[in-house]
């Protein structure tokens, strides 16, 4: 049987556009089909915004690569209508424990916090995510949504002329050109877009080598994530153990910076380590063994004009914590509804220079967290592995160093404190949680889940406080969603979204991020709010 | 001021507390010196707790001079 990353899935077919007499026209070209550019695709078909994708390979994700996918990426899924075959496919785990040198220092339990319809988490292979997204683009495509996908296309360059970009495509049968309003370049961390238009791609190296490896054993392993410093098979080093479907296991083994990569990539020297691991009697059979060396970097700047970088294109982070594909997809959740509120006329481009700088402000909090994690695992200096081996010791037996273990933290979706398109928080002891910027907590309303019900539009959330069930201002159309605290017999709803206020008015971007908050409705208010959460008070 | 850090002398009968530390390092090679000190700030950073008085402790180890 053929393994899913085997399969072509979007193989080469010659288009129309190789043939006409001048470059065709799109309206969106997105370069690259890794999880980014898919959830982008999706997103704006899904919406009536015309969408082609051009990859030059065929094929899913190779290699290892993301397994963790966090609740928000899950919750972007819902809304591209795919989060259901995700989470059912992924593995859910909540209890991790931490060894160090030949002993466990502690467990934990992540918690979820109750009244979230998704997981804090799920494992799943990078090529089953992008598989789903591939279904997902079909399924679309099928019920008629713009969405078109061309294998073996290769973006060989793009220049933007202002007012559209030109792109040159190089295919099996030959180069072909096309034009677009826009390209969002979702050509991963190697970004020959970047390179092709002389953009920096800035940051730090840490010199340290991994060998990730993918296996399949039938073992019984539970499915935890085990996490061990300076264990007696990794002398001085590091290793994770992780879970993922169909009996595959992640194992990270940190391997120093002065090793030989080959040398240390063969089966023969891989085996033994494995072993050493896992112990002798377990059986297994390799499905990937890559060396990685981690990097933290990023674009200055995410948006140049009419190309706008997503994704690993835009920012790399090493993958403790999980930030890579999960920020990507936030990426896209907060760019699509932009794009088209100004393809469609609707919005000022400035509109598209707060996803600069709010992706920007999501990817620095990503890199911080990132190295962070980076820093305790492979520490720079002998007085910080002083001070890590000191945290770990105390672990062991002192509830309060465990906060201080970073083997990578969970990613969380950022808040946009600060952002243009905020409007100053005017719902006096409202939660933190919900201030201005914060992606919005879900919270069970009976059978339902709120986030379900904000859909993909702007949304008027009232908590026990009167408003019209409709507004549009400028051609923004706001629907309200009526909640009442009665309704929700947990206090979910009203610890998360009233504090201490007796009422509540949300103006919810379609990102289902807050864009304002009131105690009651004031017409003139929400209708500054819209123009702000839109880029009408950014032009200078 | 509660949230300052107290550089004034604070130490109930300091010739006995100093040769406490000294005690505990006793028999301890280079090595086990240095944990036992790291151990000892995270302990004493974790009791104090607040990042701003911590804040001002780093501040004073690392350039001595008082006002
Ligand atoms: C070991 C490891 C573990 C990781 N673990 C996690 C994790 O647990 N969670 C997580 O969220 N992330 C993780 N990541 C990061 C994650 O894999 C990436 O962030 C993610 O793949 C980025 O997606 P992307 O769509 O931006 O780019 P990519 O997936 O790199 O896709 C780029 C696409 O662009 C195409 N392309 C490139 N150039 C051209 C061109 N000129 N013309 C046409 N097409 C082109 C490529 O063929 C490719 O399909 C991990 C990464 C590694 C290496």
């Amino acid at each position: 049987m053929n393994k899913i990353f085997e399969v072509p899935l979007y193989p080469y077919t010659r288009s129309a556009d190789q043939d006409a007499a001048k470059p065709a026209h799109h309206r969106v070209v997105i370069v690259g089909a890794g999880p980014v550019g898919l959830a982008a695709a999706i997103d704006l078909a899904q919406q009536g915004i015309e969408a082609l994708v051009l990859d030059e390979n065929d094929k899913v994700s190779f290699g290892s690569r993301a397994i963790c996918f966090a609740k928000r990426t899950l919750e972007i899924a819902d809304r591209l209508g795919c989060g259901a075959p995700l989470v059912d496919k992924g593995v859910q785990w909540n209890i991790g424990k931490v060894f160090f040198d030949d002993r466990k220092v502690y467990d934990f339990n992540l918690l979820p916090e109750d009244g979230h319809k998704r997981p804090a988490f799920i494992n799943l292979q990078q090529y089953y995510f992008e598989d789903y997204l591939v279904k997902r683009a079909r399924e679309i495509e099928a019920g008629g949504a713009p969405l078109e996908l061309r294998g073996g296309n290769k973006v060989t360059d793009v220049t933007d002329h202002g007012d559209h970009v030109e792109l040159h495509v190089d295919t099996p049968d030959g180069p072909y050109a096309i034009t677009a309003d826009y390209i969002i370049a979702c050509d991963g961390a190697a970004s020959p877009i970047r390179s092709m238009m002389g953009l920096d791609f800035v940051g730090r190296v840490f010199e340290d080598n991994f060998l990730i490896a993918d296996v399949i054993m039938e073992a019984d392993f539970p499915t935890e994530r085990w996490f061990w410093f300076d264990p007696p098979f990794n002398k001085g080093q590091s290793a994770l153990l992780h879970k993922q479907p169909d009996g595959v296991w992640r194992i990270d083994l940190q391997l120093g910076w002065d090793i030989d990569k080959a040398e240390e990539k063969k089966p023969e020297n891989v085996i033994p380590r494995l072993k050493a691991m896992l112990g002798d009697d377990v059986e297994f059979s390799l499905e990937w063994v890559s060396i990685y060396t981690f990097q933290c970097r990023r674009m200055e700047r995410f948006r140049h004009n009419r190309v706008i970088f997503a994704g690993d294109s835009a920012h790399q982070v090493s993958p403790f914590g999980a930030r890579g594909a999960n920020s990507g997809l936030q990426d896209t959740d907060n760019l699509i509804w932009k794009l088209k509120l100004v393809l469609e006329g609707r919005a000022p481009d400035a509109l598209l220079d707060s996803y600069d700088a709010e992706r920007i402000h999501g990817a620095d909090e990503n890199i911080l967290n990132s190295s962070r994690s980076t820093d305790f695992i492979t520490p720079k200096s002998e007085i910080s592995r002083v001070f890590r081996d000191a945290v770990l010791d105390l672990s062991e037996h002192h509830a309060f160093a465990r906060p201080l273990v970073n083997s990578g933290r969970l990613s969380m979706p950022c808040t946009y404190d600060g952002s243009p398109l905020n409007s100053a928080d005017a719902l006096a002891s409202g939660p933190a949680r919900t201030r201005p910027g914060s992606p919005c907590p879900d919270v069970a309303l009976g059978n339902a889940f709120l986030l379900d019900s904000l859909g993909g539009c702007f949304t008027l959330l009232t908590v026990n406080a009167d408003a019209p069930d409709s507004l549009t201002e400028g051609g923004i159309a706001v629907t309200r969603l009526a909640l009442s605290t009665l309704d929700d017999t947990t206090g979910a709803l009203a610890a998360r979204y009233l504090g201490d206020a007796p009422s509540a008015v949300y103006l919810i971007r379609p990102d289902q991020h807050v864009a304002a908050r009131f105690a009651t409705f004031d017409e003139a208010a929400i209708r500054a709010a819209i123009r702000r959460a839109t880029g009408l008070e950014m032009q200078a | 001021m509660s949230t300052d850090l107290n550089l004034a002398p604070n130490m109930d009968r300091p010739d006995d507390v100093y040769a406490d530390l000294l005690a505990a390092h006793e028999g301890l090679n280079k090595a086990e010196s240095d944990a036992l000190n790291a151990r000892l700030i995270l302990i004493l950073m974790n009791h104090i707790g607040r990042r701003e008085v911590l804040a001002q402790a780093l501040a004073a180890a690392r350039a001595p001079v008082g006002d």
